[in-house]
């Protein structure tokens, strides 16, 4: 194994690793709900059903509040906060077309089916000590470090 | 202003802001960065364990909170606790998060990144959004038919 710390980021990474932990703490203690991301759109609907009303008003909000976080970070930049073109110029997906839309489809169906991804299982479920987590973060995360070996490395 | 939305106005507000602090935590993270990404899932090459800290930054906080949310047993705004009940590991669960990973190993993005990146105009993460978003209703087309067929036996 050889590390690039060339482009290791120990301190953002672990800042933001921080603020990623604080709103699930949030959402947990606020409104009792797991901080998924898969789960909270998944599970949107756009009409309701059935007489229990009440499940989309709180995926809405959150999903907004989701959306409206680069907007507020380029704000961010425009007064000064933080250095301009930095986070767009650390957001260049290198995948082509063909390749997004099959990787889409799979974390589509594989998020809903594994019911959870890297936020609901990696993040809150490892929080809760889940077991039914761990084996999914050690099945993401093995799958993805195979899948770019392969495609890095042998293909 | 209606009493349902005097009611439910603190919980909209708590979600928005909560989204809001997750998004900002992801760019600062380096999530959003599907180069920083695949060098952390890249072992044999150069790698770089960045991921590992916001994982690590993250559950440090994460463990705290769902010990004393478990603790008190309702949440602070009034709503129940919503946490899973599901305790099995089987098929489902394996399988599709191996499904998951492969995706993630290919482009490089998980659906809070994406979403993220897409709000920031990134053409390439509307394209993965919408791909994911197809993939989701398939699934829910998919357990509809399972059901279907469940109740015809």
């Amino acid at each position: 194994m050889h590390i690039d710390w060339q482009h290791f980021t120990p301190w953002s990474s672990l800042a933001g690793g921080v603020m990623l932990g604080l709103a699930a703490a949030l959402f947990v203690l606020l409104n009792g709900r797991i901080l998924g991301i898969s789960g909270i759109l998944g599970g949107l609907r756009l009409r309701e059903h059935g007489t229990r009303g009440g499940d989309r008003a709180w995926r809405v909000s959150f999903l907004l509040g989701l959306l409206a976080a680069p907007l507020l970070w380029m704000a961010g930049e425009g007064w000064g906060l933080a250095q301009p073109g930095l986070m767009s110029d650390a957001m260049v997906i290198d995948a082509d077309w063909g390749m997004l839309i099959v990787a889409g489809l799979l974390v589509g169906l594989g998020t809903r089916y594994g019911a959870g991804c890297t936020s609901g299982h990696g993040v809150c479920g490892l929080s809760r000590l889940s077991p039914r987590s761990l084996v999914a973060t050690m099945a993401f995360m093995g799958a993805g470090f195979a899948t770019v070996y392969v495609l890095r490395h042998i293909v | 202003m209606t009493k349902l939305a005097t009611m439910t106005l603190p919980q909209r507000l708590s979600e928005f802001t909560v989204g809001l602090l997750f998004g900002l935590g992801l760019i600062l993270s380096g999530m959003t960065d599907p180069r920083k990404v695949l060098g952390f899932l890249d072992l044999a090459g150069d790698w770089d364990p960045s991921l590992a800290l916001v994982m690590g930054g993250a559950i440090a906080v994460g463990v705290l909170a769902f010990a004393l949310a478990k603790r008190r047993g309702s949440s602070l705004l009034g709503s129940p606790l919503h946490l899973p009940t599901n305790t099995r590991l089987d098929r489902r669960l394996i399988l599709g998060s191996l499904a998951f990973g492969i995706g993630w190993g290919m482009a490089g993005l998980c659906p809070g990144p994406a979403m993220v990146s897409m709000a920031a105009g990134q053409g390439k993460a509307l394209l993965f959004v919408l791909a994911m978003l197809a993939g989701m209703r398939l699934f829910d087309f998919l357990e509809r038919q399972t059901q279907r067929r469940i109740k015809e036996n």
